[in-house]
């Protein structure tokens, strides 16, 4: 399905890097069986080939011998991560140089190296230090981009992430996500149950914080489009409750506890109401809307069949969910004012658990492909279906904020793990993972600044 | 010994969520408290106090009571098997007999497919079971369900056998 990677061209230089850059957008319509000409992106086992780039270590103007983060290693571990990049390592850099002036561009085009990073970090007080970086093109002899940002020493990992954020966009054109988080559930055995715990980590795992923890399952975790709150179900005393907690504070509502299910929430675009599924004393799930402020319960749907796991349209206008009203699980939309609900999903035998890119163009599902459960992608303009992970148990797909890779929970050695795939399905990665089983990431907003 | 449990959850929960709204919290008692050292303390002492040959007392999770009997289902189906139902009808009779009693039905799913969608799977086999009791003599007001999709699996792993065991109803006293 993915056939089309020969004609591989080496990057070079800015130009190039701009037209790979097109071919990186433009990859959802290979799929569509459309040649490329001009592919630059090579396709082997699903992958692409990576742009060799130098990320120079950074000068330090500071007490102690080297800064408290290193930042260069940081940014190349990002680009590195990306999947596109492959940082050279410092023992293979001719020189090392930290202002721009100092640069020696040949020695850089004489490896091959398609982008040159260079920086300092500079105290500026107690605990406050400058970052600034440059971007550089080789070949063209240009800076790309270049900032001086202010950080301190809990910020400076941040700060770091963010200048790998301008550096990814300006070769890509995709904004960059490093300096965004994900949340999850994780369970680790005890005893003859599981310690249930929801976790937010920086995208790269690291600066984990335990947001809540029981001894009964958590599940469904959603953040507010703040990224200042998260929506989860707790099943603390063995019944449902969907829960908002802020994250800076602890402090958290419950927002439903009707009897039987309380299910499934996500919040709308505004982040005023969050979209759940409740199921009743008789146990009929259904999609409701509820106001965060009044509560205010709006039913959706009424319809004898399961229907869960409703997320609202970027726009607003639409909520999707899953209904097995059809006999197997499909994806459908209603109108988020009210109105009859219509099918989305053709494809196969199952479908479910729908999320909708950030840019309202791809919808991401769990899709049972042949006997395994994979998470696939739905071009919502052209309707082609993309299957993008391999696993057998794969779940709980979510969307970057730039809806260029997905985040999803898979099984290794019969644990849960996370792994990340672009939305073209060409680069896939796994996630190192800590202690216990890991579930139901969901990658969070773009962070603000 | 069920209350005992549901105390230890609560504080748990509010170790970490201090503002929550929940309004009724029970004072811990000091029993918890040692409760809660002992089950971060070292397993030689519990090892050694089994040696004595004093009387085993169940632990953490195990003094869960376990449920009163388990119903297991097909693949994709909430259909009580016939073999299940002489079961279902000895629970309604029990209940229809006493009035003051009370279950709860915790439907669960196999480890396949979307989490919130088996969790209506769990939740249509609860009310599979529930109906039945309800046709044979319980009262709407005896019978609660929840359901854990595959949160809870009885049985761990992702073989046919595994499968088999975690599709099921627990029917579990609450009073």
């Amino acid at each position: 399905m993915t056939g089309t990677g020969d004609n591989v061209t080496k990057l070079k230089g800015l130009v190039t890097l701009q037209g790979w850059r097109v071919a990186v957008l433009a990859g959802l319509w290979l799929f569509a069986g459309t040649a490329m000409a001009e592919i630059t992106i090579e396709i082997t086992g699903g992958g692409v080939k990576r742009a060799p780039v130098a990320i120079v270590p950074f000068g330090w103007k500071g007490q102690g011998a080297a800064a408290p983060d290193d930042v260069a290693g940081i940014i190349a571990a990002d680009l590195y991560r990306s999947g596109r990049f492959d940082p050279v390592p410092e023992s293979g850099m001719l020189q090392k140089p930290t202002a721009g002036t100092d640069i020696d561009f040949s020695d850089w085009t004489r490896l091959g190296i398609e982008a040159v990073v260079i920086g300092t970090v500079e105290q500026t007080g107690d605990n406050a230090y400058s970052v600034q970086f440059q971007l550089f093109d080789p070949y063209q002899r240009t800076q790309l981009v270049g900032y001086r940002m202010p950080a301190s020493r809990g910020t400076l990992r941040r700060t770091a992430h963010r200048a790998a954020d301008m550096i990814y966009e300006k070769l890509t054109g995709i904004a960059g996500v490093f300096a965004t988080q994900v949340a999850f559930v994780s369970a680790t055995k005890q005893g003859r149950g599981n310690r249930y715990r929801l976790v937010v980590a920086d995208y790269d795992g690291e600066t984990e914080h335990t947001i809540m923890e029981s001894n009964d399952p958590i599940m469904s975790p959603a953040w507010s489009p703040d990224s200042r709150r998260l929506a989860y179900v707790s099943f603390e005393g063995s019944r449902s409750s969907i829960y908002v907690q802020q994250l800076r504070t602890g402090n958290r509502i419950q927002l439903s506890a009707e009897p039987g299910i309380n299910g499934a929430p996500s919040f709308s675009p505004d982040g005023k109401k969050l979209v759940v599924t409740l199921g009743g004393v008789d146990g009929n799930l259904d999609i409701y809307t509820i106001d965060v402020a009044t509560r205010e319960k709006v039913r959706l749907t009424n319809h004898r069949a399961i229907d869960t796991e409703g997320t609202w349209s970027p726009d607003g206008r639409y909520i999707y969910f899953t209904s097995d009203r059809a006999g197997g699980p499909q994806i459908y939309r209603v109108p988020a004012s009210g109105g009859n609900a219509e099918r989305v999903t053709f494809e196969g035998s199952y479908n479910a658990r729908p999320r909708l890119s950030p840019d309202g163009k791809k919808l991401a599902m769990v899709t049972n492909d042949q006997g395994a459960f994979r998470i696939a992608i739905m071009d919502l303009g052209t309707k082609d279906f993309l299957v993008l992970s391999a696993g057998r148990q794969d779940e709980s797909p979510s969307f970057a904020p730039n809806s260029d890779i997905l985040i999803y929970a898979t099984r290794q050695s019969g644990n849960g793990v996370l792994e990340t795939v672009t939305a073209n399905g060409l680069i896939r990665q796994r996630m190192a993972s800590g202690d216990g089983d890991v579930r139901e990431p969901v990658w969070s907003p773009f962070p603000r600044y | 010994m069920a209350n005992y449990k549901l105390i230890l959850v609560l504080l748990a929960v509010f170790g970490v969520a201090a503002g929550c709204s929940k309004n009724t919290v029970p004072d811990p008692e000091p029993t918890d408290t040692t409760y809660g050292s002992d089950s971060g303390g070292s397993t030689s002492e519990w090892d050694s106090a089994g040696g004595t040959g004093g009387e085993e007392v169940p632990w953490g999770e195990e003094m869960d009571e376990g449920p009163a009997s388990v119903i297991y289902f097909e693949f994709d189906s909430s259909e009580v098997r016939p073999d299940d139902t002489e079961t279902v009808t000895r629970h309604a009779l029990q209940l229809a007999d006493n009035p003051s009693a009370s279950v709860r039905l915790e439907g669960h799913a196999d480890e396949r497919g979307s989490r919130e969608y088996n969790i209506g799977l769990g939740e249509r086999r609860a009310q599979a079971v529930r109906r039945l009791l309800l046709i044979q003599g319980a009262s709407a007001g005896q019978i609660s369900t929840v359901s854990f999709g595959e949160e809870r699996p009885a049985v761990d792993g992702s073989s046919e056998d595994a499968y088999q065991q975690n599709r099921r109803v627990e029917i579990r006293y609450t009073n």
